[in-house]
């Protein structure tokens, strides 16, 4: 009797290609997804633009000369005292804020701890930073000044956050996300939205870009 | 009695045949999360700074990319930190407008002001030539911009 030969495929090294491939891939993957610090350019402005008078106490002047080195109110400064000063510069809260869009006067900055000297900024929305940096300056100084500024920012949100609801700002904007995204949270997104705009505008970013020197 | 013999001793051999499945399920897993380099960096590639306070950029459509830094063929390009690099040349700040403006060609007129544009720079690029690039992607309205940096830790 003839023996019947079982028609069988050898698939052993089925795996090896599959690994062949895999290996290919992942060498070629990149994850990382793209992050930054983000920045909103101002708008060109019209030929004939008078720029408003801003009162001297009311802007923090921080200067990068072209060794990198820094100069705050025009005075040297080290990189990591920078954001204590920006901290307690908004944060004075030494006046009024600015009068609102309908028409009524400006508020005193109620939730301010700083020292609310005469001499430093009204509000935390009146407090422009302003950047000059040299044409010479090195990028990497450049961004970690703009780093610490966000991060006084940022510390004087989660403050304001901590005590008006409890979590932190950063929370407070993850909970945000995450509720824009899913269908069962999405009666809190109006909510969430205020609290993360009050807190916004509580503190707004206000750090503008001088035109460089290029000495 | 022939047929309880018995049964030869032996090690019994692991089944591999679900091997195979195993493979094939991470290799298309990885065939989907890949995303392939699509430009060929004409520069090298850029030392970022390293920040804390950095947001994700979301909708990668939406994302333009500017790279600054050292040439990688410094006798056709000279030499610094300060060359741009846009699409697949070395180019000059002039020509950002006309960057932007093929990028936005691509997608709707309802999204152009979602657009951002990612400016990939050495940490020892100078600040002039980022103002350059910045100056004129105001020309253009093109207002959202992120300086790509890595996450650092706090100090």
């Amino acid at each position: 009797m003839a023996r019947r030969e079982n028609p069988e495929i050898n698939a052993g090294s089925m795996a090896d290609i599959a690994f062949l491939l895999l290996i290919f891939f992942l060498v070629t993957t990149t994850m990382n997804v793209d992050s930054g610090i983000s920045k909103k350019l101002s708008e060109k402005p019209p030929q004939d633009y008078v720029p408003p008078v801003i009162k001297e106490k009311n802007i923090l002047e921080v200067v990068i000369n072209r060794n990198n080195e820094l100069l705050v109110e025009n005075e040297r400064t080290e990189l990591k005292d920078l954001k204590e000063l920006a901290k307690k510069f908004i944060d004075n809260g030494g006046g009024v804020g600015k009068p609102g869009e309908d028409g009524s006067p400006g508020k005193p900055c109620d939730y301010c701890k700083g020292e609310k000297s005469e001499a430093s900024s009204d509000h935390p929305n009146k407090a422009i930073i302003s950047v000059q940096s040299d044409r010479g300056t090195e990028y990497g100084t450049y961004i970690t000044v703009q780093n610490e500024l966000l991060r006084a920012y940022s510390e004087l949100r989660n403050r304001l956050s901590k005590e008006r609801y409890g979590v932190s700002y950063d929370e407070l904007e993850q909970q945000f996300q995450d509720a824009k995204k899913s269908a069962e949270l999405k009666g809190r997104v109006d909510e969430l939205r205020k609290k993360v705009e009050d807190i916004k505008i509580s503190y707004p970013q206000i750090i503008s870009d001088a035109e460089p020197t290029s000495s | 009695m022939s047929k309880f013999k018995k049964k030869k001793k032996g090690l019994p051999a692991v089944n591999t045949a679900a091997l195979p499945d195993i493979v094939f399920m991470l290799l298309f897993f990885f065939m989907v999360t890949t995303t392939m380099r699509e430009t060929d960096l004409r520069i090298e590639n850029p030392r970022l700074p390293s920040a804390t306070e950095i947001k994700k950029l979301e909708d990668k459509s939406l994302v333009s990319t500017i790279y600054v830094g050292k040439s990688k063929d410094p006798e056709r390009d000279g030499v610094g930190y300060n060359k741009i690099q846009l699409n697949d040349k070395i180019a000059s700040a002039d020509q950002v407008p006309a960057f932007i403006f093929s990028k936005r060609d691509k997608l709707a007129e309802a999204m152009h002001p979602f657009m951002t544009t990612s400016i990939k720079a050495d940490k020892e690029s100078n600040v002039g030539t980022i103002t350059d690039i910045r100056l004129k992607l105001r020309d253009v309205n093109a207002l959202k911009i992120s300086y790509s940096t890595q996450k650092g830790s706090n100090q």
